[in-house]
């Protein structure tokens, strides 16, 4: 009898000095956060102090994590088992199978009116109800102008509804007169190109979910390697690249070193830092291809895990965050689009940008109607990484002389669908 | 070691191509050792230098090409209807005069210059190519003064993480490498030779092979986040057990039988006997301990992903994911990483070289 | 005593303490086990790290290999037979990496396949060149000898990142030429610049120690087999080649080895450098590796294990011909 007892005290002693006490004591969850700019830790942070004064008990912990560590080591770590309770996270579709359904935890209604279309990419193709997080902002691809170079070369910035075409003509001209290295660049990242191809009339991914490889597709890499060619974009990001590996140069943006750099929303946070009142910039409207003039949209969200132990908490958290006033604060310091629904209609107010950005924020927000719908269709498919690493890989190689056109389109349809089969095999 | 006594060859480069038998070295043999030396010297410290040198620029200085040698910071005086010091220029204006003023903002091509003597007077634009800063030479010691304070970075705890991890594993790797050797070097027993072949076949295996693997066991260990997660998977160095086998067959075995005549346990004769004659074989295995877990990079990426827990490289190589690449920090923090062991080798050059060599010989 | 001495001694005497400590209990085991059952107890824990940290993973990735899906644990994986192997192996042509079912495992074949011998002889050819030089009667060879082997010290991030700032388009390099007057070079961005520089940085972070073992070598070579070849009147260049080379041999030879080795497994620096790029120009085995089961989504954990099996096999082999040839030439 006795030595029972004893054993049942050692192994709660065990036991409780193991498991991290707070989890027993108090309930705490822990935030995996961006560290600098968008939704950051640092921009969470008031909404966090406030949860815990009104929820007094509960404490959150908003945690700095690198985005490559988010990319490369969270889903090993969820594959185990291991990982906080919630993240920041942008492939939403790839990481589905791991999230929490939240919807016992929070107001399930009004997650539906509020984000009615991103929680379906939260879902990664499978068709419930489930609510999976909270999505933060939208952000939309789009390119910057320098303004000012224009003005110095003496050529008329082209007018909305431009094509592609025009831009890289009227860059080049800039370049030349003004001496500036490059006329455009793009982010080496295949959600960039995915808008440049739906202009031109890929389609991506039809509606069962298969990659498409089509003559839009085609077309918009035979234009994409002519400008490689001709030296309207530097062969530093694409070209000098190789694999999946995302690659950003917008410090030549930001160092006037090339005309119109096409990258997205959330750099737009950094402009007034950065440049402020070095040159006139500008962002402008969706360039068009022969078949449309769209730019992809995006945005991450706060996903709670299902590997979780407080998911009361996670759910009163996330919940909290959600309502207008909270969202609101955030998006502003972080100025970012919202994607709710009721902050699409009242606006968000940007007291710390400057007149610029709030234009950029708003020309922004008008490409949103303009999107053909492949592009929210590759938004919300689950392989849409699986196709992005394929078209990266796959053009630095046409780029460099690797393969031809036609043999990169086939390899992009081969290595989504290996990928997908790898994915699916069960 | 093989140092100093045996050598007296007068083998120079250019001894065998130049010179003839029974005539002292040409001058030439030596001046093509020394210049190649030189040309080694320059090659192997000039990008160091050269990182170190960068990492006291200023953020503006680092985007000028072609970059200049020296950390040079731009004068700047603060005149009264503006906020901030402004930088000054000499100018070359049209009519070739040369003034000194201050640049308001640059917009593109051209500059907006004020006179420093009479800010309130009219600005004028000038084209930014005539302009020339006024420069003196300054270290941007505050490139490392902000990684260094708390507010900035987390910088000591990276280096008690890397250094924790460094010691720990050169410990527990010295005992369990030069037991292993001592029991496979002086003992024939059933299945020692299996066991020998099993350490050595894991030689084959570079770690990125089975990272997935290891990091499944590491996982079950429920070590992922801890830095004995990162401890653990390569204590079992199969080259730790081959170098000390290797040392410890040379150890004659007439001692060891005298110890056990003297009835001294096989565990006194370990430490007694083994370990102290083992001395620069365990050098060896503690100086490649500490270098590969120190830079240790991949592993540590793997099993470590909260801030806290990180090591320096990975804080370093984290510098590089962001947007907007601050290169100031960043050569900062290249340098910082680099120095320990730097600092250690020039202390310890001479041990550290000498085990070396001594893996080849034996 | 020297002070080094003194201080080895003060640690030798720290360090035994705990062992003192145990002592008895050692003592005590041995005369339980017995004395012939001693050393399996020397030999376990390593015995045990090495099974369950390096073997046991082995025998995971020859699983993981056989089977499918994107799933970390083997439990939940479904097995699939050779496919893998099959689709890695499927070539129509294996000179031209476009046939294959897997080009860019193919690709990154190709490219170690010239990468390895390259870099292995500048390496050796380099590391050999210093030995010798360093072996001549110079002043301040212990500095020297430091120079060389200093960029050992740094870390595979530290050389890279500095290599890139060095090579990149507004970096150091270009800077000399263009004050000099000469054009800026593509350094990374060009394919056969990026192989070279690749070569060249890899050489440059490790041919300090392959020097330092090379000039023990030299070191090693004692004075009398030079002072018969003084007597017999022979020319320097014959004392190198027929006795230098010769009694260096086994020295050169495990040189060469471990250099291949490690050349086979080279990622880290590259990764940084020029991130395979560009285009694939300098992806080698290990980052296709790498990537295949971590960078891409969704992972595909059972085509990397195969790949790293096949891998492990080469270097297997290697490894077994090295044993054989330096057995045979101590025989010899």
């Amino acid at each position: 009898m006795k030595m029972t007892n004893f054993g049942v005290i050692a192994a709660l002693g065990v036991l409780m000095t193991s498991t991290a006490p707070a989890a027993i004591l108090a309930q705490e969850i822990t935030v995996f956060c961006g560290e600098e700019s968008g939704f950051s830790c640092t921009n969470i942070q008031p909404i966090a102090d406030a949860f815990e004064s009104a929820n007094p008990g509960k404490t959150v912990n908003l945690e700095p994590v690198p985005y490559q560590a988010i990319l490369e080591s969270l889903p090993v770590q969820l594959a185990s088992g291991e990982g906080p309770d919630i993240a920041f996270v942008n492939d939403l579709g790839g990481l589905s199978r791991y999230y929490l359904d939240l919807r016992p935890y929070v107001d399930g209604d009004y997650f539906d009116t509020e984000w009615s279309q991103t929680l379906q990419w939260l879902r990664g193709g499978v068709s419930n109800d489930a609510i999976g997080g909270m999505p933060a902002a939208l952000t939309v691809n789009g390119g910057y102008v320098n303004v000012t170079l224009f003005e110095q070369a003496g050529v008329p910035v082209p007018e909305e509804g431009a094509t592609w075409e025009e831009w890289a003509e009227a860059t080049r001209k800039v370049a030349e007169a003004t001496g500036t290295d490059f006329s455009m660049e793009m982010d080496r990242s295949g959600h960039r190109f995915a808008s440049l191809a739906i202009s031109y009339g890929a389609e991506l991914v039809d509606d069962e979910g298969n990659p498409v490889v089509d003559d839009g597709l085609k077309a918009a890499i035979e234009q994409f390697v002519a400008w490689h060619k001709d030296g309207t974009m530097p062969m530093d990001l694409w070209g000098a690249v190789g694999g999946a590996t995302h690659r950003e140069l917008f410090s030549d943006f930001l160092n006037a070193n090339t005309v119109l750099y096409f990258g997205g929303s959330w750099t737009l946070g950094q402009m007034d830092r950065e440049v402020g009142d070095l040159f006139d910039w500008k962002v402008i409207s969706a360039p068009c291809g022969p078949s449309s003039c769209t730019v992809m949209p995006g945005g991450g969200a706060l996903v709670a895990f299902a590997h979780t132990q407080e998911p009361e908490t996670v759910g009163a958290f996330l919940n909290f965050l959600a309502q207008p006033e909270n969202l609101s604060q955030v998006l502003s310091a972080a100025v970012e689009i919202p994607s709710s629904k009721t902050l699409v209609e009242q606006g968000v107010p940007y007291p710390t940008a400057s007149e610029r950005t709030q234009e950029g924020l708003a020309t922004f927000i008008a490409q949103v109607p303009k999107m053909d719908e492949a592009a929210f269709r590759f938004q919300g498919w689950r392989y849409q990484r699986a196709m992005m690493n394929a078209l990266t890989t796959r053009i630095s190689q046409v780029l460099n002389d690797e393969l031809t056109v036609d043999a990169a389109l086939e390899r992009i349809k081969e290595d989504v669908n290996l990928a997908i089969e790898a994915a699916k095999a069960q | 070691m093989a140092d100093s006594s045996m050598t007296n060859q007068r083998q120079g480069l250019g001894s065998f191509l130049f010179a003839r038998r029974g005539r002292k070295r040409l001058a030439l043999s030596d001046i093509l050792t020394y210049a190649y030396l030189l040309l080694g010297v320059v090659i192997m410290f000039g990008p160091v230098a050269w990182v170190v040198l960068s990492s006291f620029k200023t953020p503006a200085s680092l985007q000028e090409f072609p970059p200049t040698v020296l950390p040079y910071a731009t004068e700047s005086v603060a005149l009264d209807g503006f906020n901030a010091p402004l930088p000054l220029y000499d100018v070359t204006m049209e009519d070739g005069e040369i003034r000194r003023m201050a640049q308001v903002r640059r917009v593109g091509l051209n500059a907006q210059m004020v006179d420093p003597e009479n800010p309130a007077a009219e600005r004028v634009t000038v084209p930014a190519a005539s302009t020339e800063p006024v420069r003196r030479v300054h270290f941007a010691v505050e490139n490392y003064t902000k990684l260094l304070s708390n507010s900035g970075s987390d910088i000591w705890r990276y280096v008690f993480n890397s250094l924790f991890i460094t010691v720990v594993a050169t410990a527990i790797t010295l005992i369990m490498n030069s037991m292993a050797a001592f029991a496979l070097s002086k003992y024939r027993f059933r299945g020692s030779n299996a066991a020998l072949m099993a350490i050595l076949a894991t030689l084959m295996i570079p770690a990125t092979v089975v990272l997935v693997p290891t990091y499944l066991i590491v996982a079950q260990l429920g070590l992922v986040n801890n830095l004995w997660g990162v401890i653990l998977p390569t204590v079992a160095t199969p080259t730790g057990v081959f170098l000390l086998r290797q040392y410890m067959l040379t150890i004659p075995d007439e001692l060891i039988e005298a110890a056990r005549m003297d009835h001294a346990s096989e565990w006194r004769i370990f430490w007694r006997i083994m370990l102290p004659l083992s001395a620069p074989a365990l050098a060896v295995v503690a100086i490649f301990s500490i270098l590969s877990r120190w830079n240790d990079f991949l592993l540590p990426l793997v099993v470590l992903s909260r801030r806290e827990s990180f090591t320096l490289q990975l804080a370093l190589a984290s510098y590089q994911g962001e947007n907007v690449i601050h290169y100031d920090q960043l050569l900062a923090m290249t340098t910082l990483t680099a120095l320990p062991l730097a600092g250690a080798f020039i202390f310890l050059q001479r041990y550290i070289t000498a085990g070396v060599a001594s893996t080849g010989i034996k | 005593m020297t002070s080094s001495d003194r201080l080895s001694s003060a640690f030798g005497a720290m360090a035994s303490l705990p062992a003192r400590a145990v002592e008895p209990f050692m003592a005590g085991l041995q005369r339980i086990i017995g004395i012939k059952r001693m050393p399996w107890f020397f030999l376990v824990p390593n015995l045990v790290a090495v099974v369950l940290f390096c073997l046991l993973p082995v025998f995971i990735n020859i699983f993981f290999s056989v089977t499918g899906s994107d799933r970390l644990y083997p439990s939940e994986r479904p097995f699939i037979g050779g496919y893998n192997y099959q689709t890695l192996l499927d070539c129509s042509n294996y000179l031209d990496p476009s046939t294959c079912s897997r080009d860019l495992f193919w690709r990154a074949v190709g490219n170690s396949f010239v990468f390895v011998p390259l870099q292995v002889v500048a390496m050796v050819g380099i590391a050999l060149l210093t030995a010798i030089c360093l072996n001549g009667n110079i002043k301040g060879r212990g500095f020297f000898r430091g120079v060389f082997f200093f960029p050992v010290m740094l870390s595979p991030v530290v050389v890279a990142l500095t290599w890139q700032w060095i090579l990149q388009r507004t970096g150091a390099l270009n800077g000399i030429f263009t004050s000099m007057g000469l054009e800026s070079g593509a350094w990374l961005v060009d394919r056969n610049w990026a192989f070279f520089w690749s070569i060249f940085v890899t050489v440059w972070a490790h041919m300090g120690f392959y020097t330092i073992i090379l000039l023990a070598g030299l070191q090693a070579i004692p004075r009398d087999v030079y002072e018969a070849a003084k007597m017999d009147s022979a020319n320097h260049w014959r004392v190198f080649s027929r006795i230098t080379v010769p009694l260096l041999q086994p020295v050169l030879l495990v040189v060469f080895v471990l250099a291949v080795i490690r050349s086979v497994q080279t990622f880290d620096e590259l990764y940084v450098l020029t991130g395979g790029g560009p285009g694939s120009a300098t992806t080698l085995i290990v980052q296709y590796i790498y990537e295949t089961g971590f960078a891409v989504q969704p992972r595909n954990f059972g085509l990397a294990a195969a790949a790293s099996l096949l891998l492990g096999l080469v270097l297997l082999v290697f490894t077994l011909l090295q044993m054989r040839l330096s057995r045979s030439s101590k025989n010899g």
